[in-house]
Formats: structure tokens, C-alpha cells, sequence
């Protein structure tokens, strides 16, 4: 290959010249934030890679799907159709509380709460990453995915989107080191963050004074205080309680509701529109009138 | 000619870099041996003026791109390993594969002890055994990418 590299400097050079320039990516990179459009281009150039790798667990995939047997599909549609009529008669009533819902936030003027855009993603890749925690997507920017956006599966909330590629975009899982989720307790509403700990099954729920009330088997659910999640979607289970009062906080440790190891559709969500601006137009009426 | 030679190490180079994101099974992928330092190790010793310290660095940025990391993470430590490679071709070149193998799980066990230092300045990661068994897996395939790459080498004859 005749580029510079092989002409020029001796290897001690090159040598040098590469650690700088890895020292400076990773400082510009990690501290500085500087290459978030780059890595969108980045990511487009490396996407045919993505999808090479990708291709023979979907060939694998498509043969298993021809070779289920008619009784499987049956047995299949079945339970399905079963599932659809339980779903149904709960989305009866959803509907009915939801209109009631609706109407009582309208008595107490607060604001009613929209239904917002989602999009099914299917999983490309798991990160080998094991440093941190992280899914590809295929859905990217020309889907309108954009940056912090919500994942969830059909259990829970799973991740937020942290790069987003024209056609692919990569997920940061809550179970992620670097991650925190804020969430409140479905039992009595006490709020938590809830951090990753590196491993896919563990979230620890940091600070939390020992008094708390806090018992094995409480739902987490996500507050929406961090402006990113959606308030009110499954987030975890509390799995332990250890109150060593030799320490200073108790160590609570929760188990993510969905399967982060066994994703496979993920749900996107679009944030509700904002609510824009009806009180001024009612004001300038009241004054006309 | 001089074409045929560029592709055939460039395509076999982004073989590894598939193979080293092909999604696994969570069980398996612990195990997955660094196909990257694997070839380029090959090359850099087959032929240390065409590949070595600054293809290395353009392929750690892609590794670093696929999977997500910080940028110049794997840079780092593939341009290390393979500057070690580099150095001493002369000499490894003359070891038997059994003998290179070893050398190439040391280099693996560098380079993953170098990306783990490095992302744990940035991160707090805690160290865990498992993330050495790409060590082993790495000295397994060697005699084979090495026999395999060999061949192409001198099937293409490329110098």
C-alpha cells in the first residue's frame, strides 16, 4: 500500500504519531463531545459492514421461519388470537378510564395527555463490547429517529437511542455503567435513580438513605422527571434489600423488567408534541372582547 | 497486479472486521477471538512495509466505530500490538506457529489489558477474568488464519 505511512517517518514515528492522534480522539471524543455529526457519517460509511455481519443470523432466521411446521404455526396462531381477545377486553376498559381520565385532567385544568408517534425497530446487533452495554437498531435517521430517544420492548423501558446512523442507530441500555434512569416506586411513589451496573441483570438504585420504604418485589416505574423517558412505563423490579448500617446507604438492587439479553422488536417512542402555546390566542380574544 | 494485492488484503481485512461483530449468542461471545489483531498480525509479519502501525490505527478507528466505543480506544491498542509485531518481524518470522501463537495471545492479552486501562480512565469499569478469554481463543486460530492467509499470499504473490 503506498500511502504515507509506508514512506515516510521510521516506525517509532508512526508509532508516536498514532498514540497521539488515539489520545486526541479519545479526549475529543469522550470529554469534548466533538464528533457527534461525524460519527453519524461514520457510522453510514460502516453500515454495509454492520449488515454483512448481520446477514447470517437473518438467512438463519428466515430457514428456521420456512421450516416451522404447520402444527407450530397453528398452535402458534391459537395462543396468538387467545392473547389478542385478553388484550382487547383490558383496551375496553383502558378506553373508558382513558376518557375519563382525560375528562377529569380537563376539570383540573391540567394538561391532557397526548398519545405519542412509535415506530417498531427490530435488533441488529448486540455491542461485543463488554465494557458497555449497548444494541444496534434498524432505524436510523431517515426514520426520524433522533438522539436520547426512548427504546422499550413489550416489558419495559430498555434504553435511550445514544448515535444515530442514516439507516441504523445504536441503543444504550439501562443496565449500561454510564446510565441512570429516574424512577418512582409504583407502591408509594418515593423517587429513585436507578443506575446500570454493567451486568444486564443488575440496576442499583444509588443513594437511597436507609429509613426508605423500599421492599423486595416493588415496581419501578420511570418518573419522566429526567425529560427523556415518557412518565409511567415499567422500568424494574427491587430483587434486595441490604441495609448494612455500617454504610451509609442502603444497597438496593433491581432487576430491569424487560429481557435485555433476549431483545428482538423494540418499540421506539416519539416525545409527545410539545403542547404549544394555546394561552395566548385565548388571551388576546379576552381582550377584544 | 499492484490492485490485486490491495484488495486481497483490504478484503481480508474486512472479513475480520465482520467477523468481529457477527452477532452471537450471549454464551459464545465471550469466547470471540480478536479476528482483527489476528490478521493484521498476520500481515505485519508476512509484510511490515504494506501493513503495520498506521493500517492499524485506521482499523482500530473502524473497531472503534462498529462497536460503539470511544473513538481512538482500539486505535490505541491495536497500533501498540502491532508496533510490537513491527519491531521484532525479523525475529518472529523465524519462530515456529506453535511458538507465534503464544506471542499473539500475549499481544491479545496487551491489547485487551490496553483498551480495559484506557476505557477504565473514562469509565468506571471493574476488571473481570472473562474478558481474557479472547486471549485463548486467539492463539487457537492463529495456526489457522496463518496457513489460510498464507496460502493466499502466496497463491496472489503478494509482496
Amino acid at each position: 500500500m503506498d500511502t504515507i505511512f509506508t514512506r515516510g517517518p521510521s516506525l517509532n514515528n508512526r508509532l508516536a504519531l498514532a498514540l497521539v492522534l488515539s489520545v486526541l480522539l479519545v479526549f475529543v471524543d469522550h470529554k469534548l463531545d466533538g464528533f457527534k455529526s461525524t460519527r453519524v457519517y461514520l457510522n453510514s460509511l460502516m453500515s454495509p459492514i454492520q449488515y454483512l455481519a448481520n446477514l447470517p443470523g437473518l438467512l438463519l432466521s428466515e430457514s428456521a421461519q420456512r421450516l416451522t411446521s404447520h402444527e407450530d404455526l397453528l398452535a402458534e396462531n391459537a395462543q396468538l388470537t387467545n392473547q389478542l381477545l385478553l388484550m382487547s377486553e383490558k383496551l375496553q376498559q383502558f378506553e373508558v378510564l382513558e376518557k375519563e381520565n382525560t375528562q377529569l385532567r380537563e376539570l383540573l385544568s391540567a394538561p391532557v395527555r397526548t398519545e405519542s408517534r412509535k415506530m417498531v425497530a427490530e435488533l441488529m446487533a448486540v455491542d461485543k463490547n463488554p465494557y458497555s452495554q449497548q444494541v444496534v437498531i434498524n432505524k436510523g435517521a431517515i426514520d426520524g429517529v433522533y438522539l436520547s430517544q426512548p427504546v422499550l420492548d413489550e416489558k419495559g423501558i430498555i434504553g435511550q437511542v445514544m448515535e444515530v446512523g442514516s439507516t441504523n442507530s445504536r441503543v444504550l441500555l439501562i443496565a449500561d455503567v454510564t446510565h441512570a434512569i429516574p424512577v418512582r416506586s409504583l407502591r408509594n411513589n418515593i423517587r429513585f435513580i436507578a443506575t446500570g451496573s454493567g451486568v444486564l441483570s443488575e440496576l442499583y438504585l444509588e443513594h437511597v438513605p436507609h429509613s426508605v420504604d423500599v421492599k423486595e418485589g416493588d415496581v419501578l416505574i420511570s418518573s419522566g422527571l429526567g425529560k427523556i423517558f415518557p412518565e409511567g412505563y415499567p422500568v424494574a423490579t427491587v430483587t434486595s434489600v441490604i441495609r448494612d448500617e455500617s454504610r451509609p446507604f442502603a444497597r438496593i438492587i433491581a432487576q430491569p423488567m424487560a429481557n435485555l439479553d433476549r431483545l428482538k422488536y423494540l418499540l421506539l417512542l416519539w416525545a409527545e408534541p410539545e403542547a404549544s402555546l394555546p394561552a395566548i390566542p385565548e388571551e388576546e380574544n379576552s381582550n377584544d372582547s | 497486479m499492484i490492485r490485486k494485492r490491495h484488495t486481497a488484503i483490504f478484503i481480508s481485512i474486512i472479513i475480520a472486521l465482520v467477523l468481529q461483530i457477527v452477532p452471537l449468542p450471549f454464551q459464545v461471545d465471550l469466547y470471540r477471538p480478536d479476528w482483527v489483531l489476528v490478521v493484521l498480525a498476520y500481515w505485519t509479519m508476512a509484510l511490515p512495509h504494506r501493513v503495520n502501525v498506521g493500517i492499524a490505527f485506521i482499523c482500530g478507528i473502524a473497531v472503534d466505530v462498529l462497536m460503539g466505543t470511544t473513538l481512538g480506544i482500539h486505535s490505541f491498542g491495536l497500533s501498540i500490538s502491532v508496533y510490537v509485531l513491527a519491531a521484532n518481524y525479523q525475529r518472529l518470522r523465524n519462530y515456529s506457529v506453535w511458538q507465534q501463537a503464544i506471542v499473539i495471545g500475549l499481544l491479545s492479552a496487551l491489547y485487551h489489558l490496553l483498551t480495559f486501562w484506557v476505557q477504565h480512565l473514562l469509565t468506571d469499569i471493574y476488571f473481570q477474568l472473562d474478558y481474557l478469554w479472547p486471549v485463548l481463543t486467539s492463539m487457537v486460530i492463529w495456526p489457522w488464519v496463518f496457513w489460510l492467509l498464507r496460502r493466499t499470499r502466496r497463491q496472489l504473490s503478494i509482496t
